[in-house]
């Protein structure tokens, strides 16, 4: 392997994980405010790519991005009003199934709706141009991707950290009665992170389906299942660790595909989760778990 | 002068999935005072705060604030009221700083906050000198003072707190007492739980005995501590010299 290709492949990687990572952060903001995995989180990715492939079919790409980040918020909150928010006090596990539940009946929709056939996945023409660095080629997508995630990533870092919602979000992933002794809502603040792990969701999904060319109602089980992995790679429940672990498996990912083992690279990912949870069930960045009282 | 109730339990009834913690009390607490209320382990004592601050909803019964009914309103709207729980075992938010923590005490405030953080300092010197820390890896009587801190943070008219004392040593909680009767002469009203009878009823004008989900017996506080059943049952044998 030349150079060259060395770089070529580290790119893609990298590009690929910058939006398993986006997608991660909305597994693990939710665990870390509620200790739900959301298993609808992939499966509203994936709606997040027909919002695009509707909106595109009429509208020019400045309007149907904004658009598509509308509605994959919307379908995000709807899914915790509907499914999450009458269970708040019933054990976790029925809030699980009540989870599988949601992300079965997307699926369904999705198939009575638009059909099991795949749908182009539109182009958006500026995201397509081909770019050259040095020896390196590749679409303005792939060099997008990457620095997008880390700008996204900080500026979240940002509002958890020096915000008054921020503040709340952190004050509910703790204790959730004495943040409402202190006047925080709980409800909006959850929805609040819903919103915003949609959103990143919406974003993933744009840069994930152009370089995939299609969608099927499918599309979001496998890489929900990566980022989630991902999420608990960086230690469930951490932000960075987050784009961390995204960054990890997109990286392997391409590799294993370059070397020819790309039967074995899904595979490779649930191996790399029988391991975390053998040998490091915290993750790379978790701290202890402590358990909600 | 004409004490005007701040608060008042009407006939509060509050059960846990079927069974009865709280049935039928009856309190005032009377503006600018200190009241406390005393009572064994697993009274109803935490269950009767939890309700005012509407963590818990009430079977039957009223709540009065000022005589507005407050009966089963969501704890944010009890907060705007102006009253707030210090809880039972302090829960400050562990790794929230104590300056984060005093902050997240005026959650609900649209003015600024900078007096209040320097007010709260000066009642709590040890507070400041740990503004940066992890409120997590304070000592137990530094994160009772934050979670009273915080409490003050909200401006409250009344404050509820749910035994302060609780696992300090003496001097500690001889400076939490101090601060509770610092706070109530500026004028915030103040709902005292305690095990620690002697120490509350010393501060407060008036206690209320509680005795498995009732009202035992209730009066003054120099009362009270004379009273012999009262002595015989939570003011243990120290007090006979
Ligand atoms: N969440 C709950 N679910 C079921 N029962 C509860 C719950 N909380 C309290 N109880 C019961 O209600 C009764 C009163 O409890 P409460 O905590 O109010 O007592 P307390 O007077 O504060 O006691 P302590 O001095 O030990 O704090 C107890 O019998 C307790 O077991
Ligand atoms: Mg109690």
């Amino acid at each position: 392997m030349t150079i060259t290709t060395l770089f070529q492949h580290i790119l893609t990687g990298i590009s690929l994980g910058g939006a398993y990572a986006l997608i991660a952060i909305g597994y693990t903001m939710v665990y870390g405010i509620l200790r739900l995995i959301n298993f609808a989180h992939g499966d509203i990715f994936m709606m997040a790519g027909y919002f695009m492939i509707f909106s595109m079919a009429t509208l020019p790409w400045q309007i149907a991005i904004p658009l598509v980040c509308i509605l994959t918020v919307a379908l995000g909150v709807a899914v915790e009003r509907a499914a999450y928010k009458p269970l708040r006090s019933a054990p976790r596990m029925s809030i699980m199934i009540s989870a599988i539940g949601a992300s079965y009946l997307i699926q369904n929709l999705a198939t009575y709706l638009f059909t099991a056939l795949p749908k182009a996945y539109p182009e958006i023409p500026f995201l397509k141009k081909i770019l050259h660095i040095g020896s390196i080629s590749s679409s303005l997508v792939t060099f997008i991707t990457p620095v997008l995630t880390i700008l996204l990533v900080l500026a979240l870092m940002f509002l958890i950290h020096h915000t008054k919602v921020g503040m709340a979000m952190r004050a509910v992933s703790k204790d959730f009665e004495t943040a409402q002794l202190m006047g925080i809502k709980l409800n909006n603040t959850i929805s609040y992170t819903f919103v915003i792990g949609s959103l990143l969701a919406a974003i993933g999904s744009i840069l994930y389906f152009t370089d995939r060319m299609s969608v099927t109602p499918f599309s979001g089980t496998l890489p929900g299942l990566k980022c989630f992995i991902a999420a608990v790679l960086g230690g469930i429940g951490n932000i960075p660790g987050a784009m961390v672990g995204g960054f990890i498996i997109g990286i392997c990912e391409t590799f294993l595909v370059a070397f020819g083992y790309s039967t074995f690279s899904d595979a490779f990912t649930f191996i790399l989760l029988i391991i975390i949870l053998l040998f490091r069930p915290t993750g790379l960045f978790g701290e202890k778990m402590t358990d909600k009282v | 002068m004409a004490k005007n109730n701040l608060l008042r339990l009407e006939n509060l009834c509050v059960s846990y999935g079927g069974i009865r913690a709280v049935k039928g009390i009856n309190l005032t607490v009377p503006e600018g005072e200190i009241v406390t209320l005393i009572g064994a382990n697993g009274a109803g004592k935490s269950t009767i705060l939890r309700t005012i601050a509407g963590l818990v909803k009430p079977e039957s019964g009223k709540i009065y604030f000022k005589d507005n009914d407050i009966t089963c309103k969501a704890p944010n709207l009890i907060v705007e009221q102006g009253i707030t729980l210090v809880p039972e075992g302090r829960r400050v938010f562990p790794d929230l700083t104590v300056l984060e923590n005093l902050k997240i005490g005026g959650y609900l405030r649209k003015d600024n906050l900078d007096a209040d953080i320097e007010w709260v300092y000066t009642l709590f010197p040890r507070l400041k000198e740990r503004s940066w820390q992890m409120a997590g890896t304070l000592s137990g009587g530094e994160q009772q003072m934050l979670a009273v801190g915080r409490a003050l943070m909200s401006k409250p008219k009344l404050i509820m707190m749910d035994e302060p004392s609780l696992g300090l040593a003496p001097i500690i909680v001889q400076d939490i007492m101090n601060i509770i009767k610092t706070v109530n002469k500026e004028g915030v009203t103040i709902l005292l739980v305690e095990q620690n009878a002697n120490l509350a009823l010393k501060i407060a004008h008036y206690g209320y005995v509680c005795e498995t989900g009732h009202i035992s017996t209730e009066g003054s506080g120099a009362a009270l501590l004379e009273d012999e059943a009262v002595k015989a049952a939570y003011l243990g044998k120290a007090r006979k010299k």
